[in-house]
């Protein structure tokens, strides 16, 4: 039976992740932008928490690292499943709701323990178990086009050793672990591309610096060089074997699992704007009216309503690429059409309202400023915007990479 | 029939003949179709005003003891779903095959002599899409109330034709209103014309013909004198306004919200106009005139209630949102093929960003149409409020519909620009839609 109503079982999770956006989050907000590369310690005795409602099992989403891999097991029934997936999405846009920054550097909730738990075998979740993971595929060379990495990784013995450097790494400097993306054979193309779980405390991964960032300041962005860095071979996370057939859908297939978080990030974010600026726009005297057509009120009420009517969208597209993960339905093109609504839904919503709230909205004083910063690396990471056009239109053409390029 | 001259009732009637002439196939045959076209133009422009259809009489069957509802739909699982159920599926592979089969087809003669054709219409009364919100006590085919189950149809049959769809549904949109709203004798006097054999065409009008339109500050009086209601005013885009034998009038009450009116063609005081549109022409649009329309204090639906007044703006939105989501998806998979078969270059126009990019926003703006969509009807068969969501959808549908339409012309270029394509068709229905008010219910 169609439905879009956030399900009634999940109802207590979205309340104790608002509950955390609102007491821990917000209050936080503007220190750590300000405070930039410092680290949040008061998100250390939050992470214990998130792990306790991870550990719920289906159902409970915690930040979103833990809840990604796809099982099979379902209810039996083969009927409709509203799993981790949709918990984990809906969880991530009320701690987004109150801020991206911090919840992209919680404890144990990074993307490299997405990647782990997507693709890890038993004996290697079970070692990597409670440790904070963090995800190195960006080069200086190599943004978008993730097939072209340079990073090298040679077998000797019983370990890897990987040469190159890695940018745009998340938690990179606070995570335990960093998975890094590297090729096994730089002439065998995207099959060679493996990932390796690298200790952070191996000496031959070296912190080259941390960036300064538009938004996200909260969450460290980290640069590492890896100069002959020796990884046990057990750490290669998925099949060793190049095999040119399988391709990239190895690595890549993280990307349907997180491309849904990372709308939710943006669908969380512009909430907080729309909501901001309806309290603004009230103070003012100006009330939002649902019954009236647009045209009929004021010209910031009519730009209030596109920008909701965007949001639906973006969240509602959001909900469905989750659900379909749940319920084991192929979701590669949903999620990219998520991401991509919701990416740009994001900057073009907080911008709107920045510029309805004036000077409030310009001013540190207020969040909204901040909002508006944070918005844009929504429409970047994870696939850029153009990234997830390609992708969306590549499956509705029917085109291959070579063909659409 | 008192207050209409014999000519009068010959110039409806004569209006009524052209349109259905204009429907027919064998009009092309013949040759005649432009010199038909012509005579409707002219009529058009020089405000070719009739009386209203004759109409047949109604009078109520039999005495209810109350009025018929459908039961709401189930409470629900509680969980999120996006699966039609078996019902529905099998009603939108049905209504989708007619759509595919006898609509599409239809449609290029049908916008141009701004009439469906008779025989779809018969048609789609047989696969029961006039009597979906007809409560099953009253003959109708569905037990339970869905709104959704109205978006599904209403957007499959616009896959085939936005203005055959609107056509085909104006009827069942005033059943659905009497279903929803009628009180026992409005219900035993109208609603078993509709499950009979010929059902009436009807309509439903909000829209008044201004700029900046608000549905809720309408200019439609109604006018208490005695216990008799005296309405008038001018309504706007009414479908199958010449040929309809009831309508269901919104007008202003004095104060607060406006509410909703029984008025049978034959009554005194009507006159129709024939208004072509730019877009949905296929629904054969016009203007209902009323002029000191003197109805019984009976005619008045659902108590004159501001909330019955408000659903059914809403639930006309969401009727046409379905209708743009429709039209879009036939947009986009007709831009498909389109770009991948067309070259230039040595190559596709599929293979370069700017076209394939075109297409890919084309689908994600009508997947979150869709979505938007069948929240709000969700929402409404839930018993939950949807006014939110209701205009949400109905922004989101104006605003990306009228997009998709120009970007199907686009992505064909001059191709778009020529008839030979259905695509110029949906760039005008497109922009209808966000523009109507009424008209249509789920």
């Amino acid at each position: 039976m169609i439905d879009l109503e956030t399900p009634r079982r999940f109802a207590p999770l979205v309340a104790q992740a608002n509950q955390v956006a609102t007491e821990v989050f917000r209050p936080i907000s503007r220190k750590y932008d300000l405070a930039e590369h410092e680290y949040p310690k008061e998100l250390d005795m939050l992470a214990a928490l998130i792990d306790g409602m991870s550990a719920g099992g289906d159902g409970a989403g915690g930040a979103g690292a833990a809840g990604v891999r796809r099982k099979a097991d379902g209810d039996g029934s083969g009927g409709n499943r509203n799993g981790s997936n949709l918990s984990t999405v809906l969880s991530v846009i009320e701690l987004c709701w109150g801020d991206v920054g911090l919840l992209l550097t919680m404890p144990r909730q990074g993307l490299g323990n997405s990647a782990i738990a997507s693709v890890a075998d038993d004996e290697q979740l079970e070692r990597f178990a409670g440790k904070w993971a963090a995800m190195a595929i960006t080069e200086p060379e190599a943004g978008s086009d993730s097939a072209a990495i340079r990073t090298t990784a040679v077998l000797d013995g019983d370990e890897y050793v990987l040469n190159g450097e890695k940018i745009y790494v998340t938690s990179g400097e606070r995570a335990e672990l960093v998975v890094v993306w590297a090729t096994l054979d730089r002439s065998a193309g995207r099959a060679a591309i493996k990932s390796f779980v690298v200790e952070r405390s191996n000496p031959g991964l070296k912190l080259d610096r941390l960036e300064h960032k538009l938004g996200i300041r909260a969450s460290d962005t980290a640069a590492f060089r890896l100069e002959d860095c020796r990884v046990p071979k057990e750490n290669l996370l998925g099949s060793p074997e190049v095999d040119t057939k399988q391709g990239f859908g190895g690595v890549m297939q993280t990307f349907d699992n997180t491309r849904p978080l990372v709308a939710a990030m943006a669908v969380g974010v512009t909430r907080a704007c729309l909501e901001e600026t309806r309290a603004r726009l009230a103070e003012a005297g100006v009330e939002i009216d649902y019954a009236r057509p647009g045209t009929a009120g004021s010209a910031a009420v009519d730009r209030f309503l596109a920008m909701e009517a965007d949001y639906e969208a973006a969240r509602l597209l959001t909900l469905q690429a989750a659900w379909m993960a749940d319920n084991a339905k192929p979701n590669s093109l949903q999620a990219s059409m998520a991401k991509a609504k919701a990416g740009r839904t994001g900057v073009d919503v907080a911008l709107g309202c920045v510029e309805l709230c004036g000077s409030l909205g310009l001013g540190e004083s207020e969040l909204l400023e901040k909002w508006a910063r944070d918005a844009k690396i929504l429409d970047l990471f994870e696939g850029t915007q153009q990234i997830q056009l390609l992708i969306v239109a590549r499956q509705l053409l029917g085109k291959t990479s070579a063909e659409l390029r | 029939m008192p207050g209409m001259s014999t000519a009068e009732r010959s110039m409806g009637l004569g209006l009524r003949a052209i349109t259905r002439m204009a429907g027919s196939e064998a009009l092309d045959r013949v040759g005649l179709r432009r010199r038909v076209e012509k005579a409707l133009f002219r009529a058009s422009r020089d405000g070719f005003r009739t009386a209203a259809a004759a109409g047949r009489t109604f009078k109520a069957a039999g005495r209810l003891t109350g009025p018929a509802r459908q039961r709401p739909s189930e409470a629900g699982t509680g969980l999120f779903d996006l699966e039609p159920d078996d019902e529905q599926q099998m009603l939108q592979e049905a209504v989708g095959a007619f759509a595919a089969e006898q609509v599409r087809p239809a449609a290029s003669g049908a916008d141009a002599a701004c009439a469906a054709p008779p025989e779809l219409l018969a048609q789609s009364n047989e696969l029961g899409i006039g009597v979906l919100g007809v409560p099953e006590a009253l003959g109708g085919v569905m037990a339970e109330r869905s709104a959704v189950t109205g978006v599904l149809v209403a957007e499959a049959l616009a896959h085939g034709d936005v203005g055959i769809a609107a056509a085909a549904l104006a009827p069942g949109s005033v059943a659905t209103a009497l279903g929803l709203w009628g009180d026992a004798d409005q219900q035993a006097t109208y609603l078993p014309a509709f499950t009979g054999d010929e059902p009436p065409a009807a309509a439903l009008t909000v829209l008044e013909p201004r700029p900046l339109f608000d549905p809720f500050a309408l200019r439609t009086t109604a006018r208490r004198d005695g216990d008799d209601w005296v309405l008038s005013g001018v309504k706007s885009l009414v479908p199958r306004v010449a040929e309809a034998e009831v309508f269901v009038v919104a007008a202003s009450t004095g104060g607060g919200a406006p509410a909703l009116f029984v008025v049978e063609s034959k009554t005194a005081g009507l006159s129709v106009e024939a208004e072509p549109a730019m877009g949905i022409r296929a629904a054969a649009t016009g203007r209902l005139l009323l002029e000191e329309v003197r109805l019984p204090a009976g005619a008045v639906l659902g108590e004159a209630a501001p909330d019955v007044y408000e659903a059914c703006v809403q639930r006309a939105r969401i009727a046409w949102c379905a209708l743009a989501v429709g039209a879009a998806r036939a947009v986009l998979d007709y831009v498909i093929p389109y770009v991948n078969e067309r070259t230039a270059f040595g190559e596709p126009i599929s293979h370069r960003q700017a076209v394939a990019f075109a297409v890919a926003d084309v689908a994600i703006e009508l997947e979150g149409m869709s979505l938007a969509t069948l929240r709000a009807a969700s929402r409404a068969d839930q018993g939950r409020s949807f006014a939110r969501e209701a205009a949400l959808a109905r922004r989101l549908c104006a605003d990306k519909a009228a997009r998709i339409g120009s970007d199907g012309v686009q992505l064909l270029g001059g191709h778009g620009y020529v008839k030979e394509h259905p695509v110029e068709r949906w760039y005008r229905d497109l922009r209808s839609v966000g523009v109507m008010e009424g008209a249509l219910l789920v």
